[in-house]
């Protein structure tokens, strides 16, 4: 079956809710109006108001009460309607959500899901735009996913939402509709905290997720063909926990690597990533570690520097052909 | 202070309690006191260490609410809450091996005396940020809703958290929604050091419940039956479906805000006037009005005695956590 990937969300959300009454649905926006990228659309019809709430603009006060409806039990999924907004929810996140099993002795978890639509390249300016995973990659109790494909959107929402910690869910927003893809039928999980190869290649790794994943496939086609070079991608998937074991291993095969972001280039991600591939496979490395991220600014409306700003499919054709010629 | 009517109601609830619920609240009121005494003895002798917030003073507010609730309501709390987390039922034990920072403690001892939690008691937890609860207090109240279930929570906040704007997202939500959360504001007029005057426009607390539209009564903190009759009031209307109530109990802490503040920027004389209202008194002289004996509630004070004795003794001879162990807890399969 042909769907975008924000169909293949929209239909993870169906499929749990159907398949579990305490899963209910929590957002401003997300019941009446569908939600602002109609990620919700049609739960309302099919599960009413019980479960499929309009809340107030209060992003604080949604995750705060999500903490308190999952620590008894139920299983909400709220949406920040763009992941610029989760900082008006940061205390309840890091705070509350995040320290709940813990602070407690393990008493109780607290299975959250928290909805982010991320993400530039849509002329958003500088509050519809970031992508925050950063700031809550380092804190314990939280697992933070960012799916790049319409299959693990849809794998990795159901597995979050069985998941019994919480756990963050960046949804790109720019792939809402631009990629489509086949995918089975049915139920299937994407599990959180496992990487993916999404090419297989010998001379170059490419380590990326999100937005940026389709920049290094298409990257990695045009180096092969124009280069000859055999570049392999791996798609993160789940930014909390990382999969050392995925990343050191295709780190120690082609012995060059290249780590793409959209998010800013200092404190991204990627620096951890490096670090990790530094510390354990260091001998094995051909190259030094290069990163291609944001630029470290802030997301400019004005379409040519926005374009200026955010990596792309060029600049990691150009950071692979600086590394492969190193 | 309070209106005729919260006097009136207390009036009545003392002939409609019977002498063991009378002598039980005593009791409870007797034991966060020396509790929270032995806590700041213990303290001094670096027994307990960290941040700790002590509840003398403010006994009647806990005591007087959370005997107004059914056992199996909930209860949301601050980081001053030894006396709700004790009122609710928790045993003195594990609540000092918490402050320990003992394995056996009611978190285990990885929370302290800011993060006492009980699941079991529905006991819902302190929260060291201030206003932290309110917003989970509100999605408590939304899960009993879900499920429709009969039981209330009852979220307790200081004057501090007034001007957080988690108090108002709260309020406006639980009323839109008719949540069956009972708010309890202790105002005991400082937040931390600074004067209530100084950083909140409206002085009756209470006030903050008009516009959000659900009812708001002040009651006298240091009277613990005008708290229980002033609860059982709003308890009823949370049940009931009728949604929020906010009840500002005015009280005062015998100590600092911490351990480790003084309290000077209060003086001598106001110390003075509201020690004269210690609320353990007070209701010791009404229980003896009650023809309740003087030799009854000396009886209750040695009880009390012994047991925080016990609990003293089991803090100090529980192990400490196993450090093999720091992580476990952070997911549900670490």
């Amino acid at each position: 079956m042909e769907v975008t990937y924000v169909k293949a969300i929209n239909m993870a959300l169906f499929e749990e809710m159907r398949r579990d009454e305490n899963v209910f649905v929590m957002g401003e926006d997300v019941a009446e109006l569908g939600g602002a990228f109609k990620v919700t659309e049609g739960l309302l019809e099919e599960f009413g108001p019980d479960r499929v709430i309009d809340t107030p603009i209060a992003e604080s006060l949604i995750v705060g009460a999500g903490v308190g409806a999952a620590v008894m039990g139920l299983r909400p999924v709220v949406e920040m309607q763009f992941a610029d907004f989760i900082s008006c929810a940061f205390d309840q996140i890091v705070n509350m959500a995040a320290t709940f099993r813990y602070r407690h002795g393990g008493q109780v978890s607290c299975p959250l899901v928290i909805r982010a639509p991320a993400g530039a390249g849509v002329h958003g300016a500088l509050f519809h735009s970031q992508n925050p995973e950063a700031w809550f990659t380092r804190v314990p109790g939280l697992k933070v996913v960012a799916p790049a494909t319409a299959y693990d959107a849809k794998g990795l929402l159901k597995s979050a939402i069985r998941d019994d910690d919480p756990v963050i869910y960046f949804e790109h927003k720019r792939l809402y509709r631009s990629i489509k893809e086949d995918i089975p039928e049915g139920d299937f999980l994407v599990p959180i905290g496992i990487a993916e190869t999404k090419r297989e290649g010998r001379d170059l790794s490419v380590i990326t997720y999100g937005g940026c994943l389709h920049y290094a496939l298409d990257a990695a086609r045009i180096v092969e063909k124009e280069d000859g070079l055999s570049v392999e991608v791996l798609d993160l998937r789940t930014l909390l926990p990382l999969d050392r074991e995925a990343i050191l291993a295709t780190a120690k095969k082609t012995g060059k690597v290249v780590i793409a972001h959209e998010d800013r280039l200092t404190g991204g991600i990627g620096g951890e990533v490096a670090a990790i591939i530094a510390e354990h496979a260091f001998d094995y490395l051909d190259g030094p570690i290069v990163r291609v991220g944001m630029a470290d600014t802030h997301n400019p409306f004005s379409p040519p520097l926005e374009e200026f700003v955010l990596p792309n499919t060029d600049k990691i054709v150009a950071a692979i052909r600086r590394l492969a010629a190193y | 202070m309070a209106l005729e009517r919260e006097k009136h109601l207390a009036e009545r609830s003392l002939l409609t309690l019977t002498e063991t619920e009378l002598q039980d609240m005593y009791r409870m009121m007797v034991l966060i006191r020396r509790f929270e005494d032995k806590v700041a003895e213990m303290y001094m002798r670096g027994k307990i260490t960290g941040f700790c917030h002590l509840y003398a003073g403010e006994e009647a507010v806990a005591v007087g609410a959370i005997r107004a609730l059914y056992d199996k309501d909930y209860v949301v709390s601050t980081y001053r809450e030894h006396g709700h987390c004790l009122a609710k039922g928790a045993s003195p034990k594990r609540v000092m091996a918490e402050l320990f920072g003992k394995a056996t403690g009611v978190s285990r001892g990885r929370g302290g005396s800011m993060h006492l939690f009980d699941a079991e008691l529905r006991f819902m937890g302190g929260y060291a940020i201030v206003g932290g609860g309110l917003p989970l207090a509100a999605g408590l109240g939304l899960s009993i809703q879900y499920k429709e279930e009969p039981e209330i929570v009852c979220c307790f906040f200081g004057d501090g958290a007034i001007p957080q704007g988690a108090f108002h997202e709260t309020l406006n939500l639980a009323s839109l929604w008719k949540l069956p959360v009972v708010f309890i504001c202790e105002n005991n007029f400082y937040g931390m050091g600074t004067l209530t005057q100084r950083a909140i426009c409206q002085q009756e607390l209470y006030r903050f419940a008009q516009p959000y539209n659900i009812p708001g009564v002040r009651v006298d903190g240091m009277d613990v039956l005008e708290v229980y009759a002033a609860t059982v009031e709003a308890a009823a209307h949370a049940r009931e479906g009728h949604g929020p109530y906010l009840i500002e109990a005015v009280t005062y802490r015998f100590r600092g805000h911490s351990m480790s503040d003084p309290a000077e920027y209060r003086s001598k004389r106001e110390e003075r006037i509201w020690q004269e209202r210690d609320p353990i008194k007070r209701f010791r002289r009404r229980l003896i009005e009650r023809r309740i004996s003087a030799a009854t509630l000396d009886q209750i004070d040695r009880e009390v005695d012994a047991e925080i004795e016990e609990a003293v003794r089991f803090a100090d001879e529980s192990p400490d956590p196993d450090v093999s162990e720091v992580t476990k807890y952070v997911y549900v399969d670490a």
